[in-house]
């Protein structure tokens, strides 16, 4: 039961939130401990717009395990539109409509299920973008 | 009798959320031999990754995305449901966390069949309204299921709405007034730890859903003074296409009236969220000074009803957001198989 | 610094072992590297593997390894670096010997990944990738690869099939190793056709992970001349980081290890790139080798593929590439990769390659690396 390690993400996980420099405006994704010699308040919690664009993608059909229910899936580089680039899956779009550059938003939704005694894992991932 | 708070509030911002995924009804009845006609054209499908939590947290988005109110402001975030993806864990904790409102706010999951939302809705104008919180989010949502080959299994959907209420100087939408009517009436039903819910045939519509649902919308209109006329818009629960369209009937509704919020034909019953998302949709095309009628029902068995006026700060507001037309819009069916897979329906061990 | 040789090499097939443990194939590969040389000499034993921590529930394979081949009490130590195993556990061989610290050292690279099924496998070789930022999402190191092939198509203009010449290749001069584990040519048509594991790779563009151990027997150059005829100078050797996150790099599709290494690797052995005759880097994917060749500076950017499809790649061109069948034909054994490499390019520079025989082969290049590029180690091999 790998509690502790879902349980301290929650914030990067289900709202996107990383680290914007107080000094230079710079942000960043995902959140990371201050580098040697930087001062840890430079750097304050910064949540993302989850808008972005798909910069690759693949379709994953031999999954690692834990995953086995789920192919095909769609897994992408995402470039968010404030510059830090992420790993996710991509949801609600079909294996033919994916595309590069394609503009796609953040979404939280069930990342794994680790089954009767473990915990639900929720986190981000970014779907074609909904018309407003 | 009518309840209404010292302090006017109202809807000061709105989200629905529907899944992506439909199911024709004709699918269903293609493999459980429906011959009698089916109750909806479709029903919402929730995906794969999809449930309670997920999309109230949706749906919460748009509504504070409507509002512009910093989540950090939220006194409280409450789920109506009866799906929660946990018998014992709070969802309203996850979503709380999940729009940055945590941790000076109160989170809770409220438990009523398909009228858990509107209980949530009903407890924040009174938490508002006796000021002790300045807003508090209310959301109705589920995934409900329908035994394979029950009537339930046509309707049984998925779907969110999310109501951010506030002071009623702030509202798109004011709340003039609410009942709520109950009685034990055991016309559906799920005991703990099983998956699938009974339902009593006949006995859902008389005395359960009509006889609750004009209770409460008779009450309610008798303590405003006001007759069905005098509104432009009424949405009713939708537990099917028939049912909302009788008792407006009954009470003397047009069908032009619940129009725009009758969503069942195409999702199903979207239980907590079905009234509530026939409301935001509503609020989608409402024009400031209409009048909504609203009134939800919950199964064992219980209606609110609730009076709004739009205020002209809605048509700004409601671009903020996607349209529940955007998420109607967007449907993708699958099959009775990958809707069996998806919804846990197989036998895998 | 002492120079350092290569003075045995040894390997078992690449296959499915089922019958064998990791400890059987590594002593196997071990005793046939020390040919007529003395356990008992060896100051010092590397044991590189990426998996058996996570697959066997086994840690100190090094203590293990050390024991199996009766020399319990010696300096033995596990390197993990996914994919790099092999070449980080030979750096510090190269680094012991060369120091003065040890005069015989050897490297035994094991790996044992068919006592496990599919998923866990690729579980397991998703250990490489970012756990919290990478794994969390269901992602595969091929599927990462796909990313970057996807990405390299849309940039430079080509089509998937524009990257069969390096299976084909592979698969063309694995019919010469005695160890690979296929051991036939493929067509394009083949690759072509194949199904899909991550798109847009197909199954005969991806490597399969297969059991295997190789190991090489380090020496001190006096040594060297004394015990072996023919040594191979271990002239160049370097090993660098990159973020374990593909998505934390600025460009991608730069594997910027795999550039500092061979920069490094190269002037130690005061050598330039047009110096090196035959190569093998880590090429479970044509984009894997591709990408190896521009960042280590043997290509321009987004022109690898298409010297490939020139036939660079061959024993014949100019950049000889998997002449030993690289991890597509020879078998991807994940962290003994890195001394298989070495295995057959001593072979080369001894010129016993057979049909991939590379003339007059005196400088070779060998690189590996763990996940995408996040360790990579580079040496370079000469005949003096």
């Amino acid at each position: 039961m790998d509690l502790a390690k879902h349980w301290r993400l929650r914030h990067a996980r289900y709202r996107l939130e990383g680290q914007r420099n107080r000094l230079t405006g710079e942000v960043r994704f995902p959140p990371a401990p201050p580098h040697p010699g930087e001062a840890e308040e430079i750097w304050e919690p910064y949540v993302l717009s989850g808008r972005g664009r798909v910069y690759s993608f693949s379709i994953v059909r031999q999954p690692p395990e834990g995953f086995e229910d789920q192919p095909p899936y769609l897994v992408a580089l995402v470039r968010l539109d404030e510059g830090p680039m992420v790993t996710a899956q991509l949801t609600d779009c079909d294996l033919d409509q994916a595309a590069i550059d394609m503009p796609v938003e953040m979404v939280t939704r069930r990342l794994r299920d680790l089954g009767p005694t473990g915990l639900i894992v929720y986190g981000y991932k970014f779907r074609p973008m909904v018309q407003r | 009798m009518m309840m209404k708070p010292e302090r006017p509030v109202g809807i000061v911002g709105y989200g629905a959320y529907i899944p992506r995924f439909r199911i024709a009804a004709r699918e269903i009845a293609r493999i459980w031999d429906g011959a009698g006609g089916t109750p909806v054209d479709s029903k919402s499908v929730p995906g794969p990754d999809e449930d309670t939590i997920t999309m109230s947290i949706e749906a919460a988005r748009n509504a504070l995305a409507r509002a512009h109110v910093a989540p950090d402001r939220l006194s409280a975030v409450w789920v109506g449901s009866e799906s929660h993806p946990y018998s014992v864990k709070p969802s309203g904790t996850l979503v709380a966390e999940a729009l940055g409102a945590t941790p000076w706010v109160s989170a809770a999951d409220w438990e009523f069949a398909c009228k858990a939302g509107s209980e949530a809705l009903t407890a924040a104008m009174g938490m508002v309204g006796s000021g002790m919180a300045q807003y508090v989010l209310a959301i109705g949502a589920d995934t409900a299921q329908g035994r394979p080959g029950d009537a339930l299994e046509y309707t049984a959907a998925a779907g969110a709405a999310a109501l951010l209420i506030g002071p009623a100087a702030e509202a798109v939408a004011v709340i003039e007034g609410t009942t709520s009517y109950v009685t034990d009436t055991p016309d559906f039903f799920r005991r703990a730890d099983t998956a699938y819910p009974v339902h009593g045939h006949r006995f859902t519509g008389e005395p359960a859903y009509f006889g609750a649902s004009r209770g409460a919308a008779e009450r309610l209109l008798h303590d405003l003074g006001a007759k069905p006329s005098d509104f432009a818009y009424a949405v009713f629960h939708q537990p099917n296409t028939r049912f909302p369209q009788t008792v407006a009937r009954q009470l003397g509704f047009t069908p032009q009236q619940i129009a725009p919020g009758l969503l069942s034909p195409k999702i199903g019953n979207a239980y907590s969220a079905a009234a509530l998302l026939g409301l935001c949709a509503i609020l989608d095309v409402a024009k400031p000074g209409d009048t909504i009628f609203v009134t939800t029902y919950g199964s064992g068995a219980g209606s609110d009803a609730y009076a709004l006026r739009v205020t002209d700060a809605l048509p700004e507001r409601r671009e903020r957001a996607p349209l529940t037309a955007a998420y109607l819009a967007r449907e993708a069916f699958v099959d009775y198989a990958v809707y069996a897979k998806w919804r846990g329906k197989l036998v895998m061990e | 610094m002492r120079h350092v040789y290569i003075i045995g090499t040894g390997a078992t097939p690449v296959g499915e072992h089922w019958d064998r443990s990791a400890a059987s194939l590594a002593v196997e590969a071990l005793n046939s590297a020390l040919g007529t040389i003395p356990a008992a000499r060896l100051g010092a034993l590397y044991v590189a593997s990426a998996l058996s921590a996570s697959l066997h529930a086994q840690s100190q394979i090094g203590a293990l390894i050390a024991t199996a081949a009766g020399i319990p009490g010696i300096e033995a130590v596990t390197i993990e670096a996914g994919g790099a195993s092999g070449g980080v556990a030979l750096r510090q061989a190269c680094m012991a010997v060369a120091s003065g610290a040890v005069d015989l050292a050897a490297v035994v690279g094991v790996e044992k990944v068919t006592d496990v099924l599919d998923a866990r496998r690729e579980a397991a070789l998703a250990l490489a990738t970012d756990a919290d930022w990478e794994a969390i999402h269901g992602v595969t190191l091929t599927a990462l690869w796909a990313l970057l092939m996807r990405r390299y198509m849309h940039e430079y203009g080509y089509a998937a099939d524009d990257f069969a010449p390096f299976p084909i290749n592979a698969h063309a001069n694995g019919v010469a190793n005695p160890h690979a584990m296929y051991r036939f040519a493929i067509t394009a048509d083949k690759v072509r056709g194949a199904p899909m594991v991550a798109e847009p790779l197909g199954l005969l563009d991806c490597s399969t992970a297969a059991d295997g151990a190789a190991a090489v027997v380090i020496a001190s150059e006096g040594l060297a001349r004394e015990l072996c005829a023919h040594p191979v100078r271990i002239a160049g050797s370097a090993v660098a980081t990159d973020t374990l996150a593909l998505h934390s790099r600025s460009n991608p599709l730069w594997l910027a290890a795999a550039a500092q290494t061979t920069t490094t690797a190269l002037r130690s052995a005061h050598l330039t790139h047009g110096d090196v005759q035959v190569f093998d880097v880590t090429d479970p994917h044509g984009i894997a080798a591709a990408l190896a060749l521009e960042s280590s500076g043997f290509a321009e950017r987004g022109t690898a593929v298409a010297l490939a499809r020139e036939g660079a790649i061959t024993p014949k061109g100019r950049l000889p590439l998997a002449t030993g069948g690289g991890c597509k034909a020879r078998g991807d054994t994940v962290g003994a990769n890195g001394v298989y490499q070495i295995v057959e390019l001593v072979a080369q520079l001894r010129g016993q390659a057979g049909v991939a025989q590379v003339d007059g082969a005196r400088v070779a290049l060998a690189q590996c690396m763990g996940g995408i590029g996040a360790t990579v180690a580079t040496h370079i091999l000469t005949l003096d």
